[in-house]
């Protein structure tokens, strides 16, 4: 994408922290038992290109299996990337050196979907939140300890708190926790993979109203995947749409939801439920199912769903145009 | 809005319902195994201070008495000159027989004790070579704990690491680590053990090493399907995120939570080491005599038991039999009390 060029001053001012360059993941997919040999690659991202701006929200939407955990997984170098980069402030994090590598994981941390599983069940909620300064910090235990208690007034919970064991908490004070360790570090970005999808609607706003209070308090970036456009709209500076391990449309929050320009994002933004019951709303409903990654369409990955398909989008791959300050897609119809 | 409570004052539980809270939580307690181990632990620790003779030697005038309880057993024998070994069970010598009654004459039936009834100086009777049964059972614990101990000990170990290593790096090392635990279950175990004694000679230290070389590969599967189930679990993903080494995740994330099964698997294997001691003892790969081992000590006994003399193999064979079942009744408890999906109410 080209968002280097465009003038970012349209949102908060900041410097650009991370940045995924034609990031592409491919699993190889094996045949044969013993002598197994490659037939083919599942393309989970396809040379997708982003930026995370500090003190920012990039939100990452799509449906099931476009590739949102992966680049997830990527950047937390959980996973390594098939081809293309991730910058970290001007440093190629997979190729690099042990230290920078280090470095680089003490800055980024994450907060998973699931909150029962995200927190060792043996352990205690003081060492789970001080695990990462165990690592990463030599500072002595009550250093940390004291640091524990910090990070729990905080994220809204108590002194007390810090010595039970997570079995003990409902699902979003876990929520609270985990978002407690993932601030340990004080780090610069947290990616936060569907942060509050498994919890109760009641829980979820209080949730999101902390996450942004954090982020101002602790000044850190987040990359937030989700699948629910409403909380994409109420936490994100940035949106990018994914479809099939592409990036089709990256915008400015606002711009994405009034004047959503690809035919993806129209049928996304379609398929969400409006905020008033009352609402009329267009309806789009995409034909058929995603394409296997194993085996993408020509031309357009998305031609055979799309509404809108010419005949030069079954042929022609369309590249990145940007439409308006910060705005791109990728669709012939542009 | 909270309902006012400040009226309502919770009765402390009587002495009663205390007791009767005790009772509920002992009764699903597996109370005859634990007492039965309990007994066997103590009597394998505390074995000189409780056993009432030597187990390695005895007099042979004692030799094959019965158990306390039994009365012995008399026949009535015609006094004869000179016999037959055929006739030993209706005749006595005239000499012999003198030795009871001076006065007795050739042709007399007389009742003699063919068997010595049992006293309480040997509770559970002696053996072939006049030693005490009740105290070689006793020290025959000592020998069941220590080899139970030592290869759980040795062989646990070397299972826990194969799983764990197996179960985190996946693939070749996965692939490796489980051929070889398909090759173990391959081999006869027993006629390994016989051929090692044949060639090294009888040692408490071979049956170590093959029981270990038997018990590591259960430990090691269970491991690694625990270890497989646990490493895609989100926070051990976390603790890769905060940078943490592959020794710290597997030591303060991945292995405590095997402990739980590790403690069931441990204490099922337990009685099968002891079995299977047992059994190499019977077969004469076990533990060197005169050491009292329970198999070795039913062994002993088992030509005898035709003759009558039962009491040399069965109380041993009491003892594997209640030691065994007792740790499988144990170890099922505790798998169901451990794995909560299989855990009840109340």
């Amino acid at each position: 994408m080209t968002t280097t060029e465009s003038p970012a001053q349209t949102t908060e001012p900041g410097q650009v922290l991370l940045e995924a360059k034609n990031l592409k993941k491919y699993f190889p997919v094996t045949k044969g038992l013993l002598i197994s040999r490659v037939t083919g690659h599942i393309k989970a991202v396809d040379d997708i290109s982003f930026e995370l701006r500090a003190g920012e929200t990039l939100g990452v939407v799509g449906e099931s299996g476009c590739g949102k955990s992966t680049t997830a997984k990527m950047m937390l170098m959980l996973e390594e990337p098939t081809d293309g980069s991730i910058l970290f402030e001007g440093q190629d994090v997979h190729h690099t050196s042990a230290e920078v590598r280090k470095a680089y994981r003490s800055s980024v941390q994450a907060v998973f979907q699931d909150p029962w599983s995200s927190l060792n069940p043996r352990m205690r909620v003081k060492d789970i939140i001080a695990e990462p300064m165990v690592i990463n910090w030599s500072i002595s235990r009550s250093e940390q300890q004291a640091r524990v208690m910090k990070l729990l007034n905080d994220v809204g919970l108590n002194e007390y708190h810090s010595n039970l064991f997570p079995h003990e908490f409902s699902g979003g004070q876990r929520q609270r926790l985990a978002i407690a360790r993932a601030l340990a570090l004080n780090p610069r970005v947290i990616v936060l993979d569907e942060p509050v999808s498994a919890l109760d609607v009641s829980i979820r706003a209080q949730i999101m109203n902390l996450l942004k209070d954090l982020q101002k308090e602790y000044n850190v970036a987040y990359m937030l995947i989700a699948h629910d456009l409403a909380t994409v709209r109420y936490m994100c500076t940035w949106v990018a749409v994914m479809y099939l391990g592409q990036i089709v449309e990256l915008s400015p929050v606002k711009e994405l939801f009034i004047n959503p320009s690809h035919p993806y994002t129209k049928a996304l933004m379609s398929a969400a439920l409006p905020s008033h019951p009352d609402m009329e709303q267009e309806e789009i409903i995409l034909q058929g199912e995603v394409p296997s990654p194993l085996n993408p369409p020509s031309g357009c990955y998305f031609h055979p769903r799309c509404p809108a398909a010419m005949d030069r989008c079954s042929v022609e791959k369309p590249i990145t145009k940007e439409i308006s300050p910060g705005h791109s897609l990728s669709c012939h119809l542009f | 809005m909270a309902a006012d409570l400040s009226g309502i004052v919770i009765a402390p539980p009587t002495r009663r319902a205390k007791a009767a809270g005790v009772y509920r939580k002992i009764k699903r307690w597996p109370v005859i195994p634990m007492f039965l181990l309990g007994l066997v632990v103590f009597a394998g620790l505390f074995a000189p201070l409780i056993a009432p003779h030597d187990p390695e030697s005895g007099e042979l005038r004692e030799r094959n008495i019965p158990p306390a309880w039994s009365n012995g057993e008399r026949a009535v024998k015609t006094v004869v000159e000179r016999m037959t070994i055929n006739e030993r069970t209706t005749s006595v010598t005239l000499s012999d027989a003198q030795k009871i009654d001076p006065n007795i004459q050739l042709g007399d039936r007389i009742e003699v004790f063919v068997r010595p009834a049992g006293s309480t100086k040997f509770l559970l009777g002696t053996d072939h070579l006049g030693r005490d049964v009740l105290s070689r059972v006793i020290y025959g614990a000592r020998i069941s704990i220590l080899v139970s101990v030592v290869t759980l000990a040795v062989g646990g170990t070397i299972g826990v690491t194969m799983g764990l290593m197996a179960g985190w790096y996946g693939g070749f090392v996965d692939e490796f680590l489980m051929r070889l635990v398909d090759i173990k279950l391959a081999i006869p175990l027993i006629l390994i053990a016989l051929v090692l004694v044949i060639t090294l000679g009888q040692s408490l230290w071979i049956i170590v090493t093959v029981l270990c070389l038997f018990i590591w590969p259960r430990f090691a599967r269970q491991v690694r399907g625990e270890v497989l189930q646990l490493k895609h679990m989100d926070y051990v993903s976390l603790a890769k995120v905060s940078g943490a080494s592959t020794p710290r995740i597997l030591f303060i994330h991945i292995f405590p939570g095997t402990i739980n099964t590790l403690i069931v698997v441990a204490t099922l294997q337990v009685g099968i080491v002891i079995l299977l001691e047992s059994t190499l003892s019977f077969l004469g790969a076990g533990v060197p005599p005169p050491t009292p081992a329970w198999g070795s000590m039913v062994a002993d006994g088992r030509d005898k038991l035709a003759g009558g003399v039962w009491w040399i193999s069965t109380f041993p064979g009491i003892a594997i039999m209640l030691t065994v079942m007792s740790l499988n009744l144990f170890g099922d408890w505790l798998r169901d009390t451990l794995d909560p999906r299989l855990r009840q109410l109340e």
